[in-house]
């Protein structure tokens, strides 16, 4: 089979981030040392500057940017959390050090910069990364790690005490862990040809068991539930740097069909950052039309449900593929939802062996 | 048909009868009663010969009364002008005998204060009082009395003179009586505590049955001017007062009598006044009939030109000495005291002095400390009835950036050589059209000073705070970006905090 050859982000990405982090620390040093106060600019992430973008098909910051003086009494003390935070990345990075957003609230305490509360801490890693527009996980704070992939993907560690080390992604049966790891390691080889995306941990194990990989030459991802942005930007690397189209299986109701979404658009909380969402995936199943061709066993939508693809029928994202408009309003027609696991009336492999294969080629 | 039979009794009997309306209602006010009426009496007599008082005072146990209630003996010793000895008998074991019937502002306003407690006394104990005093002259006279209470008479049990040799002036004066130390207590103290907020100048000393001293030093030996003795003003008068004078008056024609017995009347006030009232100027008073002097009485009212009175009769303590009593007791962070004009009432002048306290000593409580005084007297009872707290209560605080849970004390003094009362027991000050002005308009300046020092406070906290701010963190950034940016040398953030400095370091 094609040995895919890629090319590396991972090494050069790191640099980039080091040296992003090192700019904003002299930035802020030499206005210090000029006698005046330090200022920093970003990009508002005030709804109204949030936009849509056709191009990039993700959500985008506009025009307006806020400024953050140390000057001002209410700016000064989120100055100085945002100048800790920098420098505290900038050690995490420097050091190949990773850390979670816990850790970063407990040790700002260890330099006698205390947050508020775990939101605040939370906000200034957000503000971070408009400053810099690297995402956390570029500055090794990653969040609690949960989804998983699974397939004939070689990879080579990049993490210290691995360097230089590889992992064939099928070497353990449950998945493994998208984690710190994973994600900073460099793509060695593979004989897939897709990426096939799933909600659940159920449907994943099924998979696994069934040689989903195998059968249709495949790395497996779960998701779990909305993909973590880390999740995201792995798939994003699959896409990109092995070429392979990403395929999203959800389950038949609202959410479902808005995990695909952020997979394939991003998200509004994350407009100021790139590369997190693949815009070429594509969402496979299951639809609502799918509810009624396949005559799946359903709960009926609950207020909840309508109430939000109302919200979703109005959102920029579901504009473009008229898949999108077709499927919401089948959804409002039938007011029933259904989910991954409905197919097992028909037996525990219809959905590898009839279902799969069928949704693979109609949205291919 | 039924006959009712009036029988006579005398001063001694009727208090004794009703000795609530002197304040000895049950044995714990009655011990409180019987120290206050012969503290003022000590401090009365010490300020009239503007000597700074020491009073001293004893209460020891001397056995069990009842279930509730104990016998005490009371000792007051005081370094005042002291009785000449033939008054000491009277001074002590007559009721209604006294100095006090002139118009000045005096503590007591009875005669009878002293004398209640004696008697008061005599009929639960059935003991004989002692009592000592010199003038400071050659001798000192002491006397066992105790009081013939149907004739209002002293009996006098014992009489001793000694030399005296070291000029020792004052009076002490012992007995015993029945009461309830442990229920008084607490107003006892806050009596003694009040006392010295009001007497700056005077020493105090209290020992209790328990054998516990309580001291409270002079802060000073400035006095207020001790009152002069005035005539009744024309609008004070009432008929009785009217035909008391014409008794007694060596003149012969209106216009004198109305010159020489009346506060701010001269020569051309009698004359358009006697104009006004139809009478002629050379009518004799003692020709006037019972119907003329009630019509002289009501037009002395209803004539709007006299002069007011003067307050030469008062004798306020003034904003330096009323100043120094609050700062002594209360230790306040910050005070503001106010002392208005003279204002009259019904034709008597009156005084109100003010003063409105702020943190140190003065507990946070649901609403502020209220502290009455009146002629220098603390009033302890009674305190929701008062004229005071009604104003208090109906001021609009929160004008003043004022809340009842602050720690605040607001003391009013009221002098006048007629206190309102509203009742015989002396506790609270009736609610007068005048009286209340008066005490709103010196309750609204003091505050509006008081909220001028808590905004500028909050203002001087907010602009501590301010800097603390950048202090605390443009030192973090210049270390955090240092570090950063891969720097030895810190930047210099000094100059930049210092230019956000409003003030001076002396004023924040």
């Amino acid at each position: 089979m094609d040995q895919k050859k890629h090319k590396s982000r991972v090494a050069e990405k790191k640099n980039e981030v080091v040296a992003g982090l090192k700019t904003l620390g002299t930035q802020i040093y030499n206005q210090l040392d000029q006698g005046v106060f330090p200022t920093i600019s970003m990009p508002s992430r005030s709804t109204e500057n949030i936009h849509y973008d056709p191009h990039l098909r993700q959500f985008v910051l506009g025009e307006k940017s806020v400024s953050r003086s140390a000057r001002n009494i209410r700016h000064v003390k989120p100055f100085t959390q945002l100048s800790w935070a920098a420098m505290f990345s900038n050690e995490l990075t420097t050091q190949r050090k990773t850390s979670t957003l816990r850790d970063v609230y407990y040790s700002a305490q260890a330099y006698n910069m205390t947050f508020k509360d775990q939101q605040e801490s939370n906000n200034i890693i957000t503000d971070l990364e408009t400053v810099t527009g690297y995402s956390r996980e570029d500055f090794n704070i990653f969040p609690e790690e949960r989804s998983a992939v699974f397939g004939d993907l070689t990879i080579e560690y990049t993490v210290p005490g691995y360097e230089g080390k590889t992992l064939n992604l099928t070497s353990h049966p449950d998945g493994v862990l998208i984690g710190p790891a994973l994600t900073s390691s460099e793509f060695a080889s593979t004989t897939a040809d897709k990426v096939i995306a799933i909600e659940k941990g159920g449907l994943f194990t099924r998979f696994i068991e069934e040689n989903v990989h195998k059968k249709h030459n495949s790395l497996l991802v779960l998701t779990a539930g909305q993909a973590p942005r880390q999740t995201r930007h792995f798939i994003r690397r699959l896409h990109d740097e092995l070429n392979l189209p990403v395929y999203i299986f959800t389950d038949g109701d609202p959410w479902g069909m808005h995990i695909a979404m952020v997979i394939i658009s991003g998200s509004a909380n994350a407009a100021h950052l790139r590369e997190l969402n693949t815009p070429d995936a594509v969402w496979s199943g299951v639809w609502a039309s799918d509810i009624v061709d396949y005559k799946l066993p359903t709960d009926p939508l609950d207020d909840v449900d309508i109430k939000r693809l109302y919200e979703l029928q109005k959102d920029p994202r579901y504009q473009g593929d008229p898949l999108w408009q077709r499927e919401i309003k089948t959804f409002l027609k039938i007011r029933k939802k259904a989910e991954q696991e409905a197919f097992s009336r028909y037996g525990l492999t219809y959905i590898v062996d009839e279902y799969l294969p069928t949704k693979l080629k109609e949205t291919k | 048909m039924a006959q009712a039979t009036f029988e006579e009794i005398s001063a001694s009997d009727f208090f004794y009868r009703n000795r609530d309306i002197a304040g000895f209602t049950n044995p714990s006010r009655a011990i409180f009663a019987a120290i206050r009426e012969l503290v003022e009496n000590s401090l009365d007599a010490a300020e009239s010969q503007k000597i700074p008082p020491d009073v001293y005072v004893r209460l020891s146990f001397e056995g069990e009364a009842t279930k509730d209630t104990q016998i005490y003996k009371l000792r007051v010793e005081d370094n005042g002008s002291g009785i000449q000895p033939r008054f000491i008998p009277s001074a002590f074991g007559q009721v209604l005998y006294g100095s006090k019937y002139k118009l000045k502002q005096m503590r007591g306003t009875f005669g009878l204060g002293g004398k209640m407690a004696v008697l008061y006394g005599q009929i639960t104990t059935h003991q004989a009082a002692y009592v000592t005093s010199s003038t400071g002259q050659a001798k000192i006279y002491s006397f066992k009395l105790m009081i013939d209470i149907q004739r209002n008479r002293p009996i006098i049990l014992d009489r001793k003179v000694q030399i005296n040799k070291e000029q020792w002036r004052g009076t002490i004066v012992e007995f015993t009586l029945e009461g309830d130390y442990l229920r008084a207590m607490p107003k006892i103290i806050d009596y003694f505590k009040q006392t010295a907020m009001v007497n700056p100048y005077a020493n105090l000393t209290f020992v209790d049955p328990k054998g516990r001293l309580y001291k409270f030093t002079r802060a000073t030996t400035e006095m207020p001017e001790p009152p002069k003795e005035t005539l009744p003003h024309p609008y004070g008068v009432d008929v009785e007062l009217l035909q008391r004078l014409i008794q007694i008056t060596p003149y012969k024609t209106m216009a004198e009598f109305l010159k020489y017995h009346f506060h701010r009347v001269g020569d051309i006030t009698a004359q358009k006044f006697l104009d006004f009232s139809g009478v002629s100027p050379s009518k004799n008073p003692k020709r006037l009939s019972h119907e003329e002097i009630v019509r002289l009485m009501q037009n002395l009212k209803r004539y709007k030109d006299f002069l007011p009175p003067d307050a030469s009769c008062l004798s306020p303590l003034g904003e330096e000495l009323l100043r120094a009593g609050i700062e002594k007791e209360l230790n306040p962070e910050y005070l503001v005291v106010h002392q208005r004009k003279p204002s009259t009432y019904a034709g008597h002048p009156f005084i109100i002095e003010v003063g409105i306290a702020y943190g140190g000593d003065i507990p946070k409580k649901a609403s502020f400390v209220l502290y009455r005084f009146a002629n220098r007297i603390p009033l302890l009872y009674d305190e929701a009835s008062d004229v005071s707290f009604r104003v208090i209560n109906n001021m609009n605080w929160r004008r003043y950036k004022v809340s009842p849970d602050m720690p605040i004390a607001i003391l009013v003094h009221i002098c006048s050589t007629k206190v309102p009362y509203k009742t015989v027991g002396k506790e609270f000050i009736a609610d007068r059209a005048e009286v209340r002005r008066e005490i709103a308009n010196e309750l609204r300046e003091v505050s509006r000073q008081l909220q001028h020092f808590l905004s500028k406070r909050e203002h001087v906290d907010r602009e501590k705070k301010r800097l603390s701010i950048f202090a605390k963190y443009l030192p973090k950034i210049a270390q955090f970006s240092a570090t950063l940016a891969g720097k030895e040398k810190l930047p210099d953030v000094d100059k930049l905090i210092k230019s956000v400095q409003k003030y001076g370091p002396e004023e924040a």
